[in-house]
């Protein structure tokens, strides 16, 4: 049997590195280090909070096989 | 970089750099680290501010891009109403410069004797039977130790040295305020107006701004409430909407992106050896989203704190709620507590119903510049609002 799990994808091309993300994450998963965002896939519960408020549309819950 | 100072601030902002400076000037060792290879970009911010600014800093011209004596508030159906001040032509604030205005700070504090470090990020908090001692810091490659006797969080909306210190920072989903802004130019603007536009279509629990930034050059942005945000429907889908509609043949030479809380204040803002500053601290104005004088008084208010309790020899939380007392009995405290009830009615207000508050009259001669006194006129001129709503009374005393 395939195993489905989620993940938080980060489209660097899109993000705009401000931060908001980081505010609203309940688990303290990401980190804005410098000029590029990080999620730490051990910490991050793929709650899709970050996603749904990202003002430009950078990060999105996938599901992963 | 020292391995021990008396504080160690995280983050170079305008919070950090008055705080910086104040400890200084007391006689103390302090380093501000701030995790940006520049101090002051990228900006994250209308730069937005009330002329009550010059109570905390001298304001130096070149700081200043536009100098506002007057805004315009639009309604969802386009009317406008004018807010002057009393005597007419008085500044009632400024469009800053924050590239330059955020650098001249952390000057001002480097110049008092602070040390600075740019691209040097703290990762966690070094904590010793329950106080916070310090911070480990990624710099140029390495790991450091750096200790402190008290350590100044003022690392921005991020927030996240108080939440490695254990202070739960989150910000709620339905109180960010999710932002875009472009620096627009080529675009006919009045040079001495801000305006605000309303409107559920126009950005929902939230409003589009047009700050001046000089002649025929403006920051254009937008913040709507993180609730109302999702795909097809982000801040920048509006905001784009909006410049299709009034600004059709302005350039965009800056794109901008933030986040601004508009929750309450964190219900404590000092632990053992820790203060919080700033939008660190969500401190950010629930209505308007300003930010940056609430950081510099807090900034300066927690260095003098700071450096109180240094010389006493207690650092404990006990001491340093000096600096928590202190500010939320402050003018300011006491603003942002009113104001996060006052936006929670008007967040509710339907679109017609802001129609009409808006068209109750057209022009206002504001004796004081402020959401206080607006909400009070307005209120004048439609009593319904004290009616309809039983607790806005008791908010405008």
């Amino acid at each position: 049997m395939i195993k489905v799990f989620k993940m938080l994808i980060i489209k660097r091309e899109v993000c705009g590195y401000c931060g908001a993300c980081v505010s609203v994450c309940p688990e303290g998963a990401l980190e804005l280090v410098d000029a590029y965002l990080t999620v730490d896939p051990e910490t991050c519960i793929e709650c899709g909070i970050c996603s749904r408020i990202c003002p430009l549309g950078a990060l999105e819950v996938k599901n992963a096989e | 970089m020292q391995s021990k100072y008396n504080v160690l601030i995280i983050g170079g902002g305008p919070g950090g750099a008055m705080a910086g400076k104040a400890v200084a000037e007391a006689g103390l060792s302090c380093c501000i680290i701030e995790k940006r290879p520049a101090i002051g970009a990228p900006v994250r911010c209308a730069e937005g501010v009330g002329q009550e600014i010059s109570k905390l800093v001298d304001l130096d011209p070149k700081w200043i891009s536009s100098k506002i004596n007057g805004a315009q508030l639009v309604a969802p159906d386009g009317q406008v109403l004018e807010l002057n001040p009393e005597m007419a032509g008085n500044e009632v604030g400024y469009v800053l410069d924050r590239k330059i205005f955020d650098r001249e700070l952390v000057w001002k504090a480097a110049n008092a004797g602070c040390d600075v470090f740019v691209k040097s990020r703290a990762s966690s908090a070094i904590i010793k039977d329950g106080k916070v001692c310090g911070a480990i810091i990624e710099t140029g490659g390495k790991t450091v130790e750096v200790f402190a006797d008290i350590v100044i969080a003022a690392d921005g909306v991020e927030s996240k040295f108080a939440r490695w210190c254990g202070i739960d920072t989150t910000v709620p989903m339905a109180e960010i305020e999710t932002c875009v802004q472009y620096l627009m130019t080529d675009i006919d603007i009045d040079p001495g107006l801000n305006a605000f536009y309303l409107g559920r279509e126009v950005a929902p629990e939230g409003y589009i701004w047009i700050f001046s930034k000089g002649k025929r050059t403006a920051n254009v942005g937008i913040g709507i409430s993180g609730k109302m945000c999702s795909e097809g429907k982000r801040p920048k889908d509006y905001l784009d909407a909006f410049i299709a509609e009034h600004l059709p043949n302005g350039k965009i030479i800056e794109l901008m992106a933030g986040g601004v809380s508009a929750c309450k204040p964190l219900e404590c803002t000092v632990a053992d050896g820790l203060i919080i500053v700033g939008d660190a601290a969500r401190l950010s104005d629930p209505i308007t989203g300003g930010g940056i004088i609430n950081a510099m008084y807090t900034g300066k208010l927690a260095g003098s704190v700071a450096a109180e309790c240094i010389a006493a020899g207690d650092c404990s939380k006990k001491a340093l709620i000096k600096y928590d007392t202190e500010w939320r009995c402050s003018k300011m405290g006491k603003g942002l507590k009113r104001n996060y009830q006052v936006k929670e009615i008007f967040i509710k207000l339907k679109d017609e119903k802001l129609n009409s508050i808006v068209n109750s009259v057209n022009k206002l001669d504001m004796e004081i510049f402020d959401t206080k006194y607006l909400i009070r006129e307005l209120v004048k001129y439609n009593p319904w609002l004290l009616k309809d709503i039983k607790t806005l009374r008791r908010l405008l005393d």
